[in-house]
């Protein structure tokens, strides 16, 4: 453990970075937990329709007297899965497909790269919205539409970082035993070009969930899902008479978005060994 | 130069192949009958799907409706709105004019200010103007743009009341001349702010980095020595240099705008092809959601050659390289 604790002792040199590390924890704890409060419950309708936020409703009502501030309470659930998972997909999707393309060179570096470079020249959101519309709008595909666009992004770091650790003397020293060119790959080289990538992976959970919020504004998500994105997307028709429906499921989402940049920023500045040392 | 401009072309034409491929997969991927993908929700004249059933060879094997798709597609056809009652191409066509004039003083100011804001951080690492230009890029990247259009709509046009909150002109009045120029600017500005603030966090990175690059060459220190000032090393001979990145940049996330775009129009009832995208996910006209995403990626592929000639142009050491290594 002495790895995450001089993590964590670097990550302390970048206040920002942990001042967004606790939020997200806090989020992490607010999506698990909300569920067991029965006051949070965003689909209970009320007759206190469209009220103002007060002390009686903190961040008002919608149309049908649903809190808002349910709503956004319950958001931290979608938005969270889609990031956590879209993430942890492309980012192991990349390493295999980045470590393999730098490791072993040749043609399937050159596939890797142009597919890749594919991915980064057309425009992904449009992709996604017409898969999911064509497709479905359930949260596995969504998750599986974020993870497909990114991914390329894991594998260009990856495979950089695993050409620099394939040329160092360490790993010459461990073929000399007679171990399989696939156990150096697996044992040797990618643990030691992982660290950046981590890092990359931070910052997609942050697209990820800007993504998601996009297609939901756009309609494009289950309108039995409570999410941030399918609240802005109701709140579209009351921007005239009701502007707390609109304010703060985009203030979760902007403060989430910019919670993991932040985050990914400082984790990227620890990890990586170019400008960490 | 000639064979640096074939082999971009080169590139752009394989790209594109993949795109269209990509299209007959994501058609193939709907569940259910693929004349499904190619017609979408809309009622359709009886006898129609059989023709496109014919037309895209659906009852065939997989590699010859590929090919009939490819063929299709390359003549231009993109298929039928009957949402609409019009094609698919000239359905975009139509709507590309409000789009464009979306976009592009949108991408324009959002250079002018990235370069603005990247010359006044760069040579002061850790000053006000550098936490000015992260602070502005951080938000940039974080804010979900349609939502920042939904709060200068509750600002600027519920309360204030000084500019309009929806459309490209206003319905009541018909105006003409420079009376409706200005309408239409009147308009153009809060939707236009919400595309543009994106691109000054991307341009205003790129501008610092390749600003701070450049003032480490030789030639900024022989201007130093010729006793030059601050202003006129930055503007006439730091600034040159640093611009290739910065229109590169630019140039290779027209796609990236082009999306803005799309959310954007959402909130403002701009009536481009963000618009037309939208109403067709409510119809679940599936034509159109291909076409504009054919269209739009074509667009991107054909900007991002021109970007990489202009580069070129630019620089004469990118085309020598490509020459000596090919």
């Amino acid at each position: 453990m002495n790895a995450a604790r001089d993590f964590a002792a670097k990550l302390a040199r970048h206040p920002s970075g942990l001042a967004a590390g606790a939020f997200i924890a806090l989020l992490v704890v607010v999506a698990l937990s909300v569920g067991f409060v029965p006051q949070f419950d965003p689909y209970s309708l009320s007759n206190e329709s469209m009220q103002a936020p007060s002390t009686a409703a903190l961040l008002g009502t919608d149309e049908l007297g649903r809190s808002v501030l349910a709503g956004v309470l319950y958001g931290t659930r979608v938005s969270l899965t889609v990031g956590f998972f879209a993430a942890l997909f492309a980012t192991v999707i990349g390493i295999l497909i980045g470590s393999a393309a730098g490791f072993y060179g040749g043609w399937l570096d050159i596939m890797v790269m142009r597919v890749s470079e594919f991915f980064q020249v057309i425009p992904s959101f449009i992709l996604a919205a017409v898969i999911v519309a064509m497709t479905g709008t359930g949260l596995p595909q969504i998750i599986a539409v974020v993870s497909l666009l990114a991914w390329p992004q894991v594998a260009r770091v990856m495979r950089g970082e695993v050409m620099r650790v394939k040329q160092l003397e360490f790993v010459d020293g461990v073929r000399c035993l007679g171990i399989s060119e696939r156990d150096v790959l697996a044992h040797e080289v990618i643990p030691n070009a992982v660290a950046p990538v981590l890092a990359v992976g931070t910052l997609i959970v942050g697209q990820a969930i800007l993504l998601e919020a996009s297609l939901s504004f756009l309609g494009l998500s289950s309108p039995e899902v409570v999410s941030w994105g399918r609240m802005l997307n109701s709140g579209q028709r009351f921007l005239f008479n009701a502007w707390w429906l609109s304010f703060f499921p985009g203030t979760a989402i902007f403060v989430t978005v910019l919670a993991f940049n932040l985050f990914g920023d400082a984790v990227g500045a620890v990890l990586n060994p170019r400008t960490a040392r | 130069m000639r064979s640096y401009v074939l082999s971009r072309l080169g590139w752009g034409m394989l790209i594109v192949f993949a795109i269209l491929v990509l299209n007959f997969v994501i058609v193939h991927l709907v569940p259910g009958d693929p004349v499904h993908a190619l017609l979408g929700d809309f009622p359709v004249p009886p006898g129609y799907a059989e023709q496109v059933r014919a037309d895209f060879g659906l009852d065939q094997p997989i590699a010859t409706q590929l090919g009939l798709y490819l063929v299709n597609l390359a003549q231009g056809n993109l298929g039928f709105s009957f949402a609409n009652r019009m094609p698919v191409l000239d359905l975009i066509l139509a709507r590309l004019g409000p789009t464009l004039l979306l976009m592009l003083p949108a991408l324009f100011f959002a250079a002018v200010l990235g370069i603005v804001l990247g010359l006044a951080a760069a040579p002061r690492a850790g000053s006000v103007q550098d936490s000015a230009l992260t602070a502005v890029s951080l938000f940039g990247y974080s804010v979900p743009i349609f939502w920042l259009g939904q709060m200068l709509v509750i600002v600027f046009a519920i309360d204030l009341g000084w500019l309009p909150a929806q459309g490209m002109k206003s319905m009541r009045e018909e105006l003409t001349g420079t009376g409706a120029v200005l309408d239409v600017l009147k308009h153009l500005l809060l939707p236009g702010f919400s595309v543009m603030i994106y691109y000054v966090a991307i341009v205003a990175r790129v501008a610092r980095a390749s600003v701070g690059e450049a003032l480490h060459h030789d030639y900024v220190l022989t201007a130093q020595a010729k006793g030059l000032s601050r202003r006129t090393i930055l503007w006439h001979h730091v600034l040159p240099n640093a611009m290739i990145p910065v229109v590169t940049v630019i140039g290779y996330n027209f796609g990236l705008s082009l999306t803005g775009a799309i959310l954007v129009e959402t909130v403002f009832a701009w009536p481009g092809i963000g618009n037309l995208f939208i109403t067709s996910i409510t119809n679940r006209d599936y034509p159109v959601l291909q076409g504009v995403f054919l269209f739009a990626a074509i667009s991107v592929v054909i900007i991002n050659i021109l970007t990489d000639l202009l580069y070129a142009l630019l620089d004469p050491r990118v085309r020598t390289t490509h020459e000596r290594s090919a």
